[in-house]
């Protein structure tokens, strides 16, 4: 199953990625297994959208797909079909903070 | 010829200022991590073309990078780890995670948080890194909420010295303004089983075990908002300098005075003397000359800017108590940018070399230890910490 992925500026720079990227996530897309496949081809992201020690989602990212906010979902619920079949992609959103 | 490289972190990014050992003319590089924060960097004294740092945001956490060419180019440490078909490897070089295990004692949890109550250590970033002195893969990182780390393999990955925060005295711990940061760590050149450290708002620690066990050292220290006058902890240290030539010395800001110390931090006495003010962050010795050290004395802990408008280095050639105001070519009216505690350094040129910056951007170095200065750059991002590598 692939699954494409934005992820914000700043960690498209740390990650040396320009545009979205494409994920397989085995049978079942959901945040976990997207944020695993997305850290596993790209190590240097690890920590940087989910605590290391509580695999927590850091306060300041949201996650979203199909015009939804799905940042309160449980780590472990399907993504909308949309997103598993590729037409639309996950959304990885820098919160609008600091000022 | 003597070549000079000045590494800057900001709230911004990181800049590399070079110049040769004239320092009058100079060249700058950055932001390098842009729009990341960049609370420290430090180069190995072993090899210089090798340099930590710590990148940083309340977005996205923490970030250890390393260069291995000066600061032209850096990686993630373990983030370019080839991922076999059966394997999946994490990136560890952010990886900072509580040492817990009964091996080390499971040491403490919880810390005193501000209404009193314990509050579970939670890692939020690294405020200093401080490289081996004899092995340039070798470098700790002083971390908030208080922690020591170290890494043996380049920052691949991170390991607690945990006997630092199983200390008896760690609920006593608890977070000054900035947050509970190990802001300080100084390596003994004369004894590679000593090392100091310093954590607001704690105090002064040592080990003399290469970090397994743990010592207070904070006697002679003393802080209004503590009712006890002989309190063990619970001081805001604001910064520790030493001079290699001579480690069994050390010279401290706090958050009020100014003390030093001639036994390795077993006693203090204050030096502040005729400041106009013994608030203030950074604190540095002169490289040649070990009684000779400066401070920028800021208004107050309320009013974090230097006093009257006025940026004022002051030096003492007596290591403490007599002190003079070095003025010539800094802003002596309106200026109201503060200097933190990592944010001045020193090269070892044969004409000592003196550099700080400020929250307004400035960088600002004296060729001369100080009798003149002049600014490398002005308008830079917020300067969080400036360390100087001095090249052959």
């Amino acid at each position: 199953m692939m699954v494409r992925v934005v992820i914000p500026p700043h960690l498209r720079t740390l990650a040396k990625i320009s545009g979205e990227v494409q994920l397989e996530v085995g049978e079942q897309a959901t945040q976990r297994t997207v944020l695993d496949a997305l850290e596993a081809q790209y190590p240097m992201l690890s920590g940087t959208i989910r605590d290391h020690a509580t695999q927590q989602r850091r306060p300041f990212l949201r996650f979203f797909a199909c015009e939804e906010d799905l940042s309160h979902e449980p780590p472990d619920a399907p993504l909308p079909a949309a997103v598993a079949s590729g037409k639309e992609p996950f959304l990885i959103i820098g919160a609008i903070a600091g000022g | 010829m003597s070549k000079v490289r000045v590494l800057v972190g900001t709230r911004k990014g990181a800049f590399v200022l070079e110049s040769d050992g004239k320092r009058d003319k100079w060249q700058v590089s950055g932001p390098h991590f842009a729009g990341w924060e960049i609370y420290h960097m430090k180069g190995s004294p072993v090899d210089h073309n090798r340099i930590y740092a710590s990148q940083t945001s309340a977005w996205f956490g923490q970030v250890v990078q390393v260069s291995k060419d000066g600061g032209k180019t850096w990686e993630a440490p373990g983030g370019d780890i080839k991922i076999g078909p059966d394997t999946l490897l994490k990136g560890k070089s952010n990886r900072f995670v509580y040492d817990t295990s009964p091996e080390t004692g499971k040491p403490l949890t919880t810390h005193q948080w501000y209404d009193g109550t314990q509050h579970p250590w939670e890692f939020k970033r690294v405020w200093h890194l401080e490289p081996s002195l004899t092995d340039p893969d070798t470098v700790y990182a002083g971390v908030e909420d208080a922690a020591l780390f170290r890494s043996t393999d380049g920052a691949v990955s991170w390991h607690e010295l945990a006997g630092l925060r199983g200390h008896g005295t760690g609920p006593q711990w608890q977070p000054g303004a900035g947050g509970m940061c190990l802001h300080t760590v100084i390596l003994d050149p004369s004894d590679p089983n000593r090392i100091y450290i310093a954590i607001s708002a704690a105090g002064a620690f040592r080990t003399d075990d290469g970090g397994k066990t743990w010592k207070p050292i904070n006697r002679g220290l003393r802080s209004n908002y503590i009712p006890d006058p002989n309190a063990e902890v619970g001081h805001c240290v604001h910064h520790i300098a030493m001079q290699p030539k001579r480690p069994g010395v050390l010279f401290m800001q706090k958050h009020w005075d100014v003390m030093r110390s001639d036994d390795a931090g077993d006693h203090w006495k204050e030096v502040s003397g005729n400041l106009p003010t013994d608030f203030g962050f950074v604190i540095d010795v002169h490289a040649h000359e070990p009684e000779t050290i400066y401070v920028v004395p800021i208004k107050s802990d309320g009013e974090h800017y230097p006093l009257e408008g006025k940026l004022r280095v002051y030096r003492s050639r007596s290591g403490g108590n007599e002190w003079e105001a070095l003025t010539n070519g800094l802003p002596q009216a309106n200026c109201y940018v503060n200097v933190l505690r990592d944010a001045m350094a020193v090269d070892t040129l044969d004409s000592c070399g003196i550099y700080f910056g400020t929250t307004g951007g400035q960088v600002y170095c004296s060729a001369d230890a100080g009798d003149h200065w002049s600014p490398i750059v002005r308008d830079l991002p917020a300067v969080l910490s400036v360390e100087v590598q001095t090249l052959a």
